[in-house]
């Protein structure tokens, strides 16, 4: 691997990452925290960044990577602008998130898993978000939208 | 005045975050100044364990007992102790630690201070899932507020005792809220389960000894403190002591989560707290305590809700989080749901989880679907057996995820049976 091409962390994720170093006995322990400091700053953890990452916590690529992929919101692939996670629990389902699921594929032209052309969504299912009292629920960013109904749908993806 | 309904007492029906300012005046870090100088950290042990205070998170051991495995004073070896507070929850129809940590981020951080004082643990955790933003924005907020004010850090109140506390927030894996997946997981590694023993009380973080504890239960903690075992024993209805949040989903007219007393009877909390079921629905049955409890149904109604007598009746309290499943959503599909969820979480590390869940979900689809064979039952309970047998599996998750399955099986078999014979689902899609 030729380190030249390797982009270096920005000072910005650099300082963020070592806050994290500060209170942890071994470098590797801060890996979760760094893959999620450089994804919410990139959106998503690139091989580039995945090997800029395991340099500055004196860790291989491969390792982290293993650490990577066992966790479902760290995402190694690109994404939109803005994640939307549909929950598709029980209580999501029983109050009709396959309808919704539906409805999100038809406006947004995209499945489960695909990203717009224009890069503003990707379309995520997730396991319970802790909200079912408030069910059917989805995230979109950082925002929770509760009670869903199709109406709400057209409103938050009215273009 | 003495408080009946201590944990929500600073909850409003608009779910405002109660600020440092808003806590102390009704009353807030009153227990953490009891405590700092007034009782040694044995007293405080002493009055946990007294109160029959017992875990939150689903299995509900008695925190206190959890606690004196925690070596002290001269049977402590040098460094340090961890205090964790699990703020994971994942489980499917879990959403009570949200409302505590959102609304009463204060109560959570008292308590997890007073736990720590009383474990002599000079660094803690909470682990929290990505989800809840909102929920890890006001802690950390809370968190500032405290070191202002001295009640973390270094001498806390003036004493010798330091603490600082982090929030460290999950990448996402039901998994992780095991308590020994959740110390690998803050390890920075793949959130594996590990074998007890060792037990993560003797060595856990980073071979250190640690407590994992459940949102709920902590913040039971400060008023323990405050107003005494005996006064938690009388808040209980039942055979347990304290209050309980209580939550329920699905087809009711009111769903939500409420305090009440420990024991309150499932018909009051459905009938009084959820207004009962929604217009043009019955109720079929119930997980009483999350994704991975047993099914009760209708004739169990008049059962109070605590641990015995739900452990009686065959299923667990578990989360306390009731899931409904009424007359016009599949049974077949419910389970299907559920456990379509675990094989996605399995960590993968034991076969008849790995395997056995997916092989599981292959079958309740195929019947879903109109192409089950009578033998199909078979192999389910089979699994049931096999899966759910503590001890074949590292942890918990496998034999949780055979709870609504195997009960189903029991309670709903003619749908089972129906599907089959008339290779079709009965019901429609929920709508
Ligand atoms: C698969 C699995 C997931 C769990 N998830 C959680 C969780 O999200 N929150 C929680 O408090 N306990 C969870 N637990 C229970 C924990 O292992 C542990 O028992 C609990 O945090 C201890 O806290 P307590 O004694 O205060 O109840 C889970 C257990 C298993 C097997
Ligand atoms: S039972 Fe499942 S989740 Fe638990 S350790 Fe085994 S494979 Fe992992
Ligand atoms: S099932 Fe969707 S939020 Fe819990």
């Amino acid at each position: 691997m030729n380190n030249e091409r390797i982009p270096v962390l920005t000072e910005l994720e650099l300082s963020e990452i070592d806050a994290e170093l500060a209170h942890v006995p071994y470098r590797s322990a801060a890996a979760i925290d760094a893959m999620r400091i450089v994804q919410r700053h990139r959106g998503w953890v690139s091989d580039e960044s995945l090997q800029a990452i395991a340099r500055h916590l004196e860790m291989s690529a491969d390792e982290l990577d293993g650490i990577a992929t066992f966790y479902t919101l760290i995402f190694r692939r690109p994404v939109g602008e803005k994640v939307i996670l549909l929950c598709n629990s029980v209580t999501c389902w029983m109050k009709g998130c396959d309808k919704l699921q539906r409805r999100i594929t038809e406006k947004l032209g995209i499945g489960l898993a695909e990203t717009t052309p224009d890069q503003r969504y990707t379309f995520l299912p997730i396991s319970c978000l802790g909200a079912c009292d408030k069910a059917p629920v989805m995230m979109v960013g950082d925002d929770l939208y509760e009670n869903l109904a199709e109406q709400t749908l057209d409103e938050v993806f009215r273009s | 005045m003495t408080v009946q309904l201590p944990l929500t007492r600073n909850i409003h029906a608009d779910r405002r975050p109660t600020d440092l300012q808003a806590y102390e005046q009704n009353g807030g870090y009153q227990a953490l100044r009891k405590a700092i100088p007034g009782m040694p950290p044995a007293d405080c042990l002493q009055t946990v364990v007294d109160s029959h205070l017992r875990g939150r998170g689903g299995a509900g051991f008695p925190t206190g007992m959890k606690w004196s495995f925690v070596p002290m004073g001269e049977n402590a070896s040098p460094g340090h102790k961890y205090l964790i507070c699990n703020a994971d929850e994942m489980e499917p129809g879990a959403f009570k630690d949200r409302l505590l940590l959102e609304c009463d981020p204060h109560q959570l951080v008292e308590g997890m201070i007073l736990a720590a004082y009383t474990l002599q643990a000079d660094i803690a955790y909470i682990f929290i899932r990505p989800e809840y933003l909102l929920a890890t924005e006001r802690l950390n907020q809370a968190i500032a507020d405290c070191h202002r004010k001295g009640y973390l850090g270094k001498n806390i109140l003036g004493s010798d005792f330091s603490l600082d506390l982090y929030v460290h927030v999950s990448a996402g894996r039901y998994i992780c809220g095991e308590e020994t997946a959740l110390i690998s997981a803050l390890e920075g590694k793949r959130a594996n389960p590990r074998a007890k023993p060792p037990f993560p009380q003797v060595s856990g973080l980073w071979g250190r000894p640690t407590i994992v504890n459940n949102v709920e239960t902590l913040c039971n903690i400060p008023h323990i403190i405050e107003h005494g075992a005996q006064w938690f024993i009388g808040l209980g209805v039942s055979e347990d002591a304290g209050t309980k949040l209580y939550g329920v989903s699905g087809r009711v007219r009111n769903p939500g989560c409420w305090e009440l007393p420990m024991g309150t009877p499932i018909r009051e909390i459905l009938e009084h707290r959820a207004g009962g079921m929604e217009d043009g629905y019955a109720l079929r049955g119930l997980l009483p305590g999350g994704g991975s409890t047993d099914f009760l149904v209708p004739e169990h109604l008049d059962l109070p809700m605590d641990y015995s007598a739900i452990g009686k009746a065959g299923s667990r309290m578990g989360t306390g989080t009731i899931i409904i499943l009424d007359d016009r959503t599949c049974p077949v599909a419910f389970v299907k749901n559920l456990i379509d969820f675990f094989a996605q979480e399995s960590c993968g590390f034991c076969t008849p989880c790995r395997d056995g869940l997916p092989w599981s979900g292959q079958v309740l689809e195929d019947i879903e679907n109109g192409r089950g064979r009578p033998e199909d039952l078979e192999t389910l309970e089979r699994q049931v057996s096999f899966i759910g047998a503590i001890g074949n599996t590292h942890c918990a998750l496998a034999p949780g995820a055979m709870e609504p399955l195997q009960s189903a099986l029991h309670y709903f078999r003619e749908d089972f049976e129906k599907h089959i014979d008339d290779g079709r689902c009965p019901y429609g899609e929920p709508h």
